[in-house]
């Protein structure tokens, strides 16, 4: 049945000049689930992501975006901005980007940009200073304080996000990203930089996404101790294609993975593995 | 078809002059990333200098004129990229690690400078000299009597910017200083941290830009017999049209942009409106941006996210 | 992003008299070659078309004394002041006299722009340049929304300027409309103007987007000159209507105002009159900005100037974003524009140069880029500062040229160097500009 998986990607194929960056790759994403997209660094993963969100527009293949309705997206024909304000699918960089001048709040307060142009009558409401749109700015506060709350933010509601130290960056990117209420939440690299103390609370945070919101998350990342411990699928790709797919303990255990991160061939891997236990 | 090939050389001539210039605006661009606003004007100096050497050694009675030609070449060069090197040091150097609209304004604030200086300095009123070099060859003469000249006015610009141009392109691509270039052009961080004296660098980019104007300034004066102090502004902006067309940051691009530019301006004049032909110029460098941003020998640019 | 102090710091602050002579001599040998052809001699055309020229040798004497002299007064400034990029330690106590001094000038200023034809009634000249000011202010907020909040970079601003004069122009010449119908057609035109320049052009950035809108300012202005039929070319368009009082003309006629009114005429009533329109246009502009600004789509403005692609990944159509800042700013100007003509009754393409332009962006950048209240006073600076070369008028630009290069290195960031956030918990705080980017587009 597709209707459990929210994302299914085809044969797809992303070529730069004469560089393949990602070659007939496949991959499926559960609904609700936590889908992680590791390997190698220059594997391809940021190109899939970028794919799917819109940013690049793929040489062939076909990914399709399954929502809870049974509505049925193609995220290949979309492009840019539609992909977040139609698809619902939300993303965060590997470069964190917020909006450095501005504050924490405020950035979550734009990432409710579409809803709240609908509440301000396309700006006219607002203007005139509309009783509806004062109630609706008023909820999109409340949310965006929630989100703060619930990264511990909250202190900090007022301060320029270039102020924040990095690892509270990170968390208000995926807060911002959670305030478009999306469908598909896509994590690049969220744990980079991070402290180990600041790890375990991304994994929580994550984790809660998943219970509470109920977001299905691709997530790239290179702590496997993250990836192991929330992943409820992971995918490993080398030289843009994907060599395994599996649950955390059966990718831990696949030789070609270890082989693709450790760069030698697969019999020496085995052989290290023989080793090792 | 005559009518045609004298526009043809026409067109040739005032793109040699106008793919010098945008040499200035390419290697600016490629290196510190700014437009330089000021490089129209510093081209009319360039002109305005030629203009006064030239007087100058008339004066002292000197009259062979290969000789005043090579003088006044190297004179208004030299001095012009003077002036090159002086704009740089006091309204970029400061702002190069600033806000980007900083040096744009600032250079914008240059570029008045530059011409309510000459206008102050040299008076408002345009400056005619009388041809220097004349005569030429009867290329064609068709059967209406309409005859295809080349002059050797028109032949000289348009070696002189091809010697140039050589001698430049050798620099850049052979020498310690072109490599220094291409070099801060990447990086100059790393540049900096690799020995590469980033400062000096930069100060020679004006310098030969300028000087390249200043030639440009120079043939504009043969070519056209009158300098003032207001011509630097539209040339400056479609030489930097045809720094845009040809690829910015790229040499032989500028030169091929210079040549498209004065053609086609040359063209519009002779077949359509002599009114609209700078309507017909700006239209060219919007409908290239928009649809060409790259430019003709540009490397494209790949949106990192 | 400030560069590291190339300067000498403390404790190599005296680097001797010699040092100050050679760094003035150097100075002084460059101003020689750069002033020798161009100050020494003199060049112009004769009677006879003839070329001629004379030396001016004791004005390059000068020149190059005062090069000289300036050039020792600013080393030794440099060494009383100290290096200029470190940032000076200010006591606490003075900081909070200083900010609340900030919070103050905005309603002194404007409750004193309001006394300024009460106080200044007999003197028409300080009335014409309050109008003035007043009109170069409300194109700075006009402006401000494009550059300064959307943080696209627009150096044709001027015609849309020019737009909204002569649709007013040509609007009451040819129809007879009166100037309150023709103010929001004029606006609605500009506005659309920018629209239907802004449409191609807005997926370009930074500089490339700057030179397209000079182009396009360039254009406009060409058209204008050469369409003679309509515009009536380089001579302008003259006889443009005044203002009426909401249709009662202010003439000393029966039906004028100051007949009805029972008072006697004065022709100052209409430059009263004109000063209070502009200052209702600048509020009004002003006001619609500060809304617009706490309003989603002033957000997604600002967000557009701090990162276009996390914009485009929260699902903010940057195009339409790009296209409203564009359209808004455009109608500002409009109207700025036919209060240019009611006001002239005479406009011509000379009122349209990319200099003009160029003089709007300096305020907008001076003020401190999406500040309301430093444009303000970047404006009254800059204008003030013009008037007083009044009678100098061919040293004007020249110095108006200097000024900019000099603000830019003393003030890149402009007066106003911070934002106030547009939506709060607990703290208004205002976020310094350090923070905040200058946008690519």
């Amino acid at each position: 049945m597709s209707d459990q998986h929210i994302l299914s990607v085809d044969h797809l194929t992303m070529r730069f000049g004469g560089v393949v960056a990602v070659n007939d790759l496949s991959f499926t994403a559960e609904r609700r689930k936590i889908t992680a997209l590791i390997g190698p660094n220059g594997a391809g993963k940021t190109t899939v992501f970028n794919c799917i969100t819109g940013f690049y527009k793929p040489t062939s293949g076909s990914m399709r975006l399954t929502h809870d309705d049974g509505r049925n997206i193609q995220l290949e024909r979309l492009n840019d901005f539609r992909i977040s304000k139609l698809a619902k699918v939300a993303r965060t960089f590997q470069n964190i980007r917020l909006f450095p001048g501005m504050t924490a709040l405020e950035n979550l307060m734009v990432a409710q940009h579409n809803a709240l142009m609908r509440a301000s009558g396309l700006t006219f409401l607002g203007l005139i200073g509309a009783p509806s749109w004062r109630a609706a700015e008023k909820d999109a506060i409340a949310q965006a304080t929630q989100w703060l709350d619930r990264i511990g933010l909250l202190a900090r509601a007022d301060d320029a996000a270039g102020n924040l130290p990095y690892g509270d960056q990170r968390r208000l990117e995926i807060a911002r990203a959670m305030c478009t209420e999306p469908a598909l939440l896509c994590l690049d690299e969220p744990a980079a930089g991070l402290n180990a103390r600041e790890s375990a609370a991304l994994s929580e945070l994550l984790l809660s996404i998943r219970a509470e919101q109920g977001t299905s998350i691709l997530l790239i990342e290179h702590d496997m101790s993250v990836v192991m411990e929330i992943s409820d699928h992971i995918v490993v790709m080398d030289y843009g294609v994907k060599i395994a797919e599996g649950a955390p303990k059966d990718i831990s255990d696949d030789p070609r993975v270890i082989a693709a991160y450790l760069g030698a061939d697969e019999d020496e891997a085995i052989a290290v593995m023989e080793s090792g236990t | 078809m005559d009518y045609f090939a004298q526009q043809l050389i026409n067109g040739i001539v005032l793109g040699s002059i106008y793919g010098l210039i945008a040499i200035g605006y390419t290697m600016v661009y490629g290196i510190v990333g700014m437009i330089n606003f000021a490089h129209g004007d510093i081209f009319m100096i360039g002109g305005f200098i030629a203009l006064i050497t030239f007087l100058l050694l008339v004066s002292l009675g000197l009259t062979a004129v290969p000789v005043i030609l090579l003088i006044v070449l190297l004179v208004s060069m030299a001095i012009t990229a003077l002036y090159g090197w002086t704009i740089e040091r006091i309204a970029y150097r400061p702002l190069r690690h600033s806000f980007r609209l900083a040096p744009m304004l600032s250079a914008i604030g240059m570029s008045f400078v530059l011409i309510n200086y000459s206008q102050i300095a040299q008076g408002a009123r345009v400056k005619p000299v009388p041809p220097i070099i004349t005569g030429g060859y009867t290329l064609h003469e068709g059967s209406e009597g309409f005859v295809v000249r080349l002059s050797n006015v028109q032949i000289i610009v348009v070696i002189a910017t091809i010697v140039l141009l050589a001698i430049f392109t050798w620099l850049v691509s052979r020498t310690r200083l072109g490599r220094d270039m291409r070099a801060c052009e990447q990086d100059q961080t790393m540049a900096a941290l690799l020995g590469v004296d980033v400062d000096r660098t930069i100060s020679m980019t004006f310098v030969i830009g300028a000087a390249l104007a200043a030639v440009a300034g120079m043939m504009y004066l043969l070519y056209y017999g009158l300098v003032d102090f207001f011509m630097g502004f539209v040339a400056g902006i479609k030489a930097f049209t045809a720094a845009v067309l040809g690829g910015i940051g790229s040499l032989p691009g500028a030169m091929l942009g210079g040549l498209l530019i004065g053609l086609i301006e040359t063209m519009w004049s002779a077949y359509f409106s002599v009114e609209y032909k700078d309507v017909a110029a700006f239209s060219i460098l919007i409908v290239v941006l928009i649809f060409l941003p790259t430019g003709l020998l540009g490397r494209p640019e790949v949106e990192k996210v | 992003m400030t560069a590291p102090a190339s300067q000498p710091t403390s404790f190599s602050r005296v680097p001797g008299i010699a040092f100050i002579f050679k760094k003035a001599l150097i100075s002084a040998l460059v101003a020689l070659v750069l002033f020798s052809l161009m100050i020494g001699i003199r060049t112009e055309a004769g009677p006879t078309g003839q070329l001629i020229f004379w030396t001016r040798f004791g004005d390059l004497a000068s020149m190059v004394a005062i090069v000289f002299g300036g050039s020792i007064v600013v080393e030794l400034l440099r060494q009383w002041w100290g290096p200029v990029e470190t940032v000076r330690i200010v006591p606490p106590s003075a900081q909070n006299a200083m900010a609340i001094g900030r919070r103050a000038i905005a309603p002194v200023l404007l409750i004193f722009t309001f006394l300024v034809p009460v106080i200044f009634y007999d003197q028409r000249y300080i009335l014409d340049l309050g109008i003035l000011v007043l009109t170069y202010v409300m194109l700075g907020w006009g402006l401000n929304v494009v550059v300064g909040l959307a943080g696209l970079l627009d150096l044709g601003y001027v015609a849309f300027y020019a737009v909204g004069a002569y649709s007013y122009a040509l609007l009451s010449t040819t129809f007879g409309l009166s100037f309150w119908v023709c103010l929001p057609l004029a606006g609605i035109l500009a506005a659309f103007w920018g629209v239907l320049l802004g449409f191609p052009v807005l997926r370009l950035r930074g500089d490339y987007l700057a030179i397209v809108t000079l182009a396009f300012g360039e254009i406009i202005r060409l058209v204008i000159i050469n369409w003679q039929s309509l515009t009536g070319g380089p001579n302008g368009i003259s006889g443009i209507p005044r203002p009426s009082f909401f249709g009662i003309p202010l003439t000393p006629g029966d039906d004028g105002l100051a007949a009805r009114l029972g008072i006697e005429f004065s022709p100052t009533h209409r430059i009263v009159f004109l000063f209070y329109l502009i200052l209702a246009l600048a509020l009004l502009t002003n006001w619609v900005t500060i809304r617009l600004r706490h309003l989603p789509i002033g957000r997604a403005w600002e967000a557009l100037r701090e990162d276009e692609v996390a914009c485009r990944a929260l699902g903010i159509n940057t195009t339409t974003t790009k296209l409203t800042a564009f359209a808004t700013g455009a109608m500002f100007g409009g109207f700025a524009g036919a209060f240019f003509a009611t006001r002239q009754g005479f406009i011509s393409p000379e009122s349209f140069t990319f200099q003009e332009s160029a003089l709007i962006l300096a305020i907008v950048v001076l003020g401190g880029m999406g500040s309301q209240l430093g444009v303000a006073l970047a404006a009254l600076a800059m204008i003030g500062g013009f008037e007083l070369f009044r009678g100098f008028d061919q040293y004007r630009m020249l110095v108006f040229g200097v000024a900019m290069v000099l603000l830019m290195i003393w003030r890149p960031r402009g007066l106003i160097g911070h934002r106030a956030p547009t939506v709060f918990l607990e703290r208004n705080q205002a976020i310094s500009s350090e923070l905040t980017s200058e946008g690519r587009g």
